[in-house]
């Protein structure tokens, strides 16, 4: 099982190098704009009344902290990270398992000493660890920026780690979700597709709620359960809502056992 | 003893059929055949006995242990070579042969570098960069490189060239000696008939016949050839005749199988102004047509 769980990791390296630069040209050129912001708060919370409410809503804006705040303009920031880390995650759940049927390479492996379930724990956690790593890389780079690009104005530190550590909930949400949808299809032609389809849509999803407004549309997509304004305002994880996250990866888990210990593998 | 035994198989995808009650029992040491053309189940078969897809009803066992049951207990003696071969195309040779030995608790370096050495393989190249039959050879050292127990082989020379299937013929009997248990799916019937103790025919998704090489080419069949004038095919309307064929150029020639009593057919032709009789044992290819029938 570590034979595999080894060589599945090595053949995550250069997905989470290009990740890691990803995340930290996010947040760093989004961070980098924000002494500008802060220095005329005025100008900025002008500027804003100027666009339409909806738009405002639909980028997560209108929420009580102002753009001109360090915290506001971070949950601007992490709002836009969070879509990435959503795709990364995804795109780990979509492949791990279906990659061997699409280039038949299952029967190599199923055809060796191991169990179904020692493949997926094999795979999982070597998919988690880089997704653990990931969430490591993010949470130092938005510290980094953070701390340079302050300008001197103090922050809620707690909030802000707070914020971060719900990152590890909402990367399992869309890793889950993508094992699970992996399992339940006969095959995953493009992993790339169905890995922006469903960040995207649970990010679309979100932003039409935000124009909306209740929290009906909500209830299903993580990009509201974990909104980067509420964790930084509040100070808190919104756990009801994030049950409902927990909830969904926990189903995911299981049924992905279920499912792919009883799978059959075709050949070509 | 069995090493492997199913009982009453069946595999359905969905409503499509892919074997029905399929029972046989492969012994311990024998090269044992399975033949039928494609699409009969003989894949159907070997991926369920591999763990790779899952049975309907029915049961196997292979080593005396249940296949849904311990699986990977059973695989840690088994080498496969499935028809195509398809390998994680960045790594190189080495390293999938390597990954390979990692499943398998005994030291296999030796014998790896051993079979490599025999097939003439490039261990350095990528697994991309391969022609067909080079990525078969990387099947082939993969599938035993740990001294597997039962040698499973899915129509495995397609692909290789005549000297490389010697090769590999030569490589499983020398396993088979050493006392590996080899089941070989065919639809190649010379290979069968050349290295198989038992075979074992498979149409439609069901055995049709299971029997030793040779009572299956004995049986009782002839392959009878007549030559002759005013030879009638109407006095030949005998129980136990079969596959009659008459032609017409210049002499009549009759050609037929017969299954029974060797004296009723001699004394028939006896009875004929025959110019040229032949008697022939048909061959495995022969047997096989009569039974798809």
């Amino acid at each position: 099982m570590f034979n595999v769980f080894k060589y599945e990791f090595k053949m995550l390296r250069n997905s989470l190098l290009i990740w890691a630069t990803t995340y930290f040209s996010i947040i760093f050129m989004m961070m980098v704009f924000y002494p500008t912001f802060s220095a005329d708060v005025a100008m900025v919370d002008k500027i804003m009344e100027n666009y339409p409410e909806e738009l405002l809503k639909a980028f997560g804006m209108s929420s009580g902290l102002s753009l001109a705040t360090l915290l506001g303009f971070f949950s601007f920031t992490f709002a836009l990270t969070q879509l990435f880390i959503a795709i990364q995650a995804a795109n780990y759940g979509f492949s791990i398992l279906s990659v061997e049927e699409r280039e038949f390479t299952a029967d190599f492996l199923m055809s060796k000493p191991v169990s179904r379930k020692a493949i997926l724990i094999a795979k999982s956690s070597a998919a988690l660890l880089g997704l653990w790593l990931s969430f490591l890389f993010i949470w130092i780079s938005s510290y980094m920026a953070m701390e340079i690009f302050k300008e001197g104005s103090a922050y809620d530190v707690s909030a802000f780690n707070t914020l971060i550590v719900s990152t590890l909930f909402f990367q399992l949400f869309f890793f889950s979700t993508g094992l699970v949808i992996s399992v339940i299809l006969k095959k995953v032609r493009s992993v790339l597709s169905f890995s922006l389809g469903l960040a995207f849509g649970m990010y679309i999803l979100n932003a039409m709620r935000a124009i909306v407004g209740g929290e009906v549309l909500g209830v299903l997509t993580p990009f509201y359960h974990f909104e980067p304004g509420r964790i930084l305002e509040t100070g808190k994880i919104h756990w009801s809502m994030a049950l409902i996250s927990i909830s969904i990866i926990l189903i995911s888990c299981l049924t992905t056992i279920v499912l792919y210990t009883k799978r059959d593998i075709h050949s070509l | 003893m069995n090493v492997i035994e199913t009982k009453q198989l069946t595999k359905f995808y969905g409503k499509a059929r892919g074997i029905e009650n399929v029972s046989l029992s492969v012994k311990e040491g024998e090269i044992f055949g399975f033949i039928g053309p494609n699409g009969a189940g003989k894949s159907t078969t070997i991926r369920t006995l591999m763990g790779l897809i899952f049975p309907t009803s029915g049961s196997a066992e292979v080593f005396g242990m249940d296949i849904l049951k311990d699986g990977p207990k059973i695989r840690s003696e088994v080498g496969y070579l499935p028809s195509e071969v398809f390998y994680y195309d960045k790594m190189r040779v080495i390293d999938l042969l390597k990954y390979t030995a990692g499943f398998y608790k005994k030291d296999c370096t030796v014998r790896m570098h051993e079979l490599a050495d025999l097939m003439e393989l490039d261990l350095k190249r990528r697994i991309e960069d391969l022609s067909y039959g080079n990525k078969k050879k990387v099947g082939i050292v993969q599938g035993l490189l740990h001294s597997p127990k039962l040698i499973v082989l899915d129509e495995p020379t397609s692909g290789l060239d005549p000297l490389m299937q010697k090769k590999f013929f030569d490589i499983i009997e020398g396993e088979n000696k050493k006392g590996a248990t080899v089941f070989f799916s065919s639809h190649i019937l010379a290979e069968v008939q050349a290295l198989c103790n038992r075979v074992a025919i498979i149409k439609d998704g069901g055995i049709i016949k299971l029997d030793d090489i040779k009572t299956l080419r004995e049986d009782n069949y002839k392959k009878i050839t007549l030559r002759g004038e005013g030879l009638d095919p109407q006095h030949f309307e005998i129980n136990g005749i079969t596959n009659m064929t008459h032609s017409q150029n210049g002499q009549h020639e009759l050609r037929f199988f017969f299954k029974g009593d060797i004296n009723l057919i001699l004394k028939q032709i006896s009875h004929e102004t025959v110019k040229d009789v032949l008697i022939e044992e048909p061959t495995l290819e022969e047997i096989f047509m009569h039974y798809y029938k």
